[in-house]
């Protein structure tokens, strides 16, 4: 299934706050439907509060959030989770659950009350399972995994929840720089194949102008730059940001640039 | 599937040894008799039909009922040692019952199962909303904390009054270990109803409890409702334990032991984790009851105390088992 209208996410003049604390204040920012944005920044910038609030797991103190058009905070919290899908960061499986009842999970908004299990559920499942590879393992509990091969179950999980937005927080933490990009791969085949849009938290910055098409890059005070990776990771953009003295250079095999701290 | 056919099997047999254990010398045979060419003349036929019947019912609704909720309990709560208890049903009950009978002035069975049931809905909404399940946070740590604090202070309470009044120490005593022995005096039908809405309504909204056990967040962005799903798993769980309680008093371990063997037959999915816990509890029960009534003739072990007996080694082993730091 191709998912050919609009799915673009638009944050418009967004303020949130934690008590009387400001995380992000009055910001209005596009992320194009069909293409991969990353949110970066240095810790505690508000990245992970507003992928939450996109994901309406946080309401704003003011402005909105628009998915293809239509406000997420009047929608049905079903047909939303058919549209957008969101993996937090850090997520923790019931003890010894299979590989593939923790991927059927990801069914669950399409699942009604007393409704079986579908075919069109068992081959969402299947196709998951396939993308990131966990075919053969689908039976072994999670615990029993490695944690690249456990993380590409999590993220199975979304997939098979089928929807053409796909939020991920911090998606490669913890894992060594191989298991990365197998993660960023397969997330990058399924926004390929299908025109996902995607959303991610990221820390890595070279692997984020490698993979992503749309860089988002916040400060301590704000949103430094949004574009392109040629446009947001620039040298002074990453003085502001994140205050690091740093040379960019295009990467040697993609032409990316390449962040080498001085 | 071959380990809920041998469930099932084995609940037959528990029942069948509950028909006819302690009954004149006939076995099954008998059994078969009385069931198919009632003889309202032999007084064996009389005993099953009167007597055995009752408790029979009386421990598949009280069986099965704590086996479904102390598998909800473990699930909504992530804790694998979570129980009804948990949720202070067995403190509200035990309060209701002796504050009642005190008022009331007498201790009937009827009497005590129709307090026991409100008295443990009574606390386990209470724990819902101190543990913050009305502003829809009701994390599994606060539920725990808010029903461990509530159990205690209700269960204060009663130990107050008994020490005090001797006639509530009678109820008490009586009361505090569960059986099914009177069953044939309690309000058998009402408790089945109880115990068959709260398992609909867990079945129906299992499916959603497993979204719920992967966190709130995520449970969230698949569409779920965290705060209703726990309110819906908190009726669920007071019919049954309610229906149980009511049925039988309290009865303890079951709810924590069954979860984790229904778990083995069922796997991972939860409307096949909570069949598998109401015929393993169902069993368990009976088998329990069984082995009360013909351990210490003509005595007889009260079965909440059998469950106890039988079901504290098996969670210590259990308890010992479980891998450090893992969670549920």
């Amino acid at each position: 299934m191709t998912h050919s209208n609009d799915n673009a996410l638009k944050a418009e003049n967004l303020t949130i706050g934690y008590g009387e604390r400001t995380v992000i204040d009055n910001l209005s920012l596009n992320f194009p439907s069909g293409r991969m944005t990353a949110i970066l920044g240095p810790n505690g910038c508000g990245k992970s509060t507003l992928l939450r609030a996109l994901a309406r797991l946080i309401t704003p103190a003011k402005g909105s959030v628009r998915l293809g058009g239509d406000d997420i905070f009047s929608m049905d919290t079903r047909a939303l989770a058919r549209r957008l899908a969101i993996l937090p960061q850090a997520s923790k499986a019931p003890e010894g659950i299979t590989v593939a009842d923790l991927v059927r999970r990801g069914r669950t908004p399409w699942r009604g009350l007393f409704s079986a299990w579908s075919e069109a559920d068992a081959a969402a499942v299947e196709r998951a399972l396939k993308e990131v590879g966990l075919t053969d393992m689908s039976e072994r509990p999670i615990d029993q995994l490695s944690g690249g091969q456990r993380q590409r179950a999590w993220i199975a999980l979304v997939l098979a929840q089928d929807t053409p937005c796909l939020l991920l927080d911090e998606p490669t933490t913890w894992l060594d720089l191989t298991h990365q990009i197998e993660v960023l791969s397969l997330v990058r085949e399924r926004n390929r194949s299908q025109g996902v849009t995607v959303v991610t938290v990221l820390h890595d910055l070279n692997l984020a102008a490698r993979f992503y098409d749309t860089l988002v890059l916040l400060g301590p005070n704000g949103m430094v730059a949004a574009g392109s990776p040629q446009d947001v990771l620039t040298e002074e953009n990453l003085t502001t940001g994140f205050g690091l003295s740093a040379m960019v250079v295009p990467d040697p095999i993609t032409g990316t640039p390449m962040v080498v701290p001085r | 599937m071959r380990a809920m056919i041998v469930a099932v099997l084995a609940l037959v047999f528990a029942a069948a040894l509950t028909l006819t254990v302690g009954v004149r010398d006939g076995g099954f045979a008998l059994l078969f008799q009385a069931l198919t060419a009632f003889d309202p003349t032999d007084p064996a036929h009389i005993a099953i039909q009167s007597i055995r019947m009752p408790r029979l019912i009386a421990g598949l609704i009280a069986g099965a009922a704590l086996g479904m909720a102390g598998t909800i309990m473990q699930a909504i709560t992530r804790n694998p040692l979570a129980d009804p208890g948990i949720l202070g049903i067995n403190a509200g009950a035990a309060f209701a019952v002796v504050i009642g009978s005190l008022i009331a002035g007498r201790a009937d069975n009827g009497l005590m199962a129709a307090l026991a049931f409100p008295g443990a809905a009574a606390a386990a909404i209470a724990v819902f909303a101190l543990g913050g399940g009305l502003k829809g946070d009701a994390g599994p740590v606060r539920l725990t904390l808010a029903g461990v604090a509530l159990s205690a202070m209700l269960l204060s309470f009663v130990s107050a009054i008994i020490l005090a009044r001797n006639e509530a120490l009678e109820v008490f005593r009586f009361w505090v270990t569960g059986s099914l022995a009177q069953a044939g005096m309690r309000p058998l039908g009402y408790m089945a109803i109880a115990a068959v809405l709260g398992a609909g309504l867990a079945i129906a909204i299992a499916p959603r409890i497993e979204a719920l056990s992967l966190g709130s967040a995520l449970a969230r962005g698949l569409g779920t409702n965290p705060g209703r799903i726990q309110l819906g798993a908190l009726v669920a769980v007071t019919a049954l334990t309610g229906a149980a309680v009511g049925v039988a008093g309290p009865i303890a371990f079951l709810g924590l032991l069954v979860p984790r063997l229904a778990r083995r037959v069922g796997g991972h999915v939860l409307r096949r984790e909570l069949i598998a816990a109401a015929i393993l509890g169902a069993t368990i029960l009976l088998f329990a009851d069984t082995i009360g009534r013909i351990l210490i003739p003509p005595a007889e072990i009260r079965v909440g105390t059998m469950t106890a007996l039988i079901g504290a080694p098996i969670f210590i082993w259990m308890a010992r088992r479980l891998r450090a730091g893992a969670g549920a």
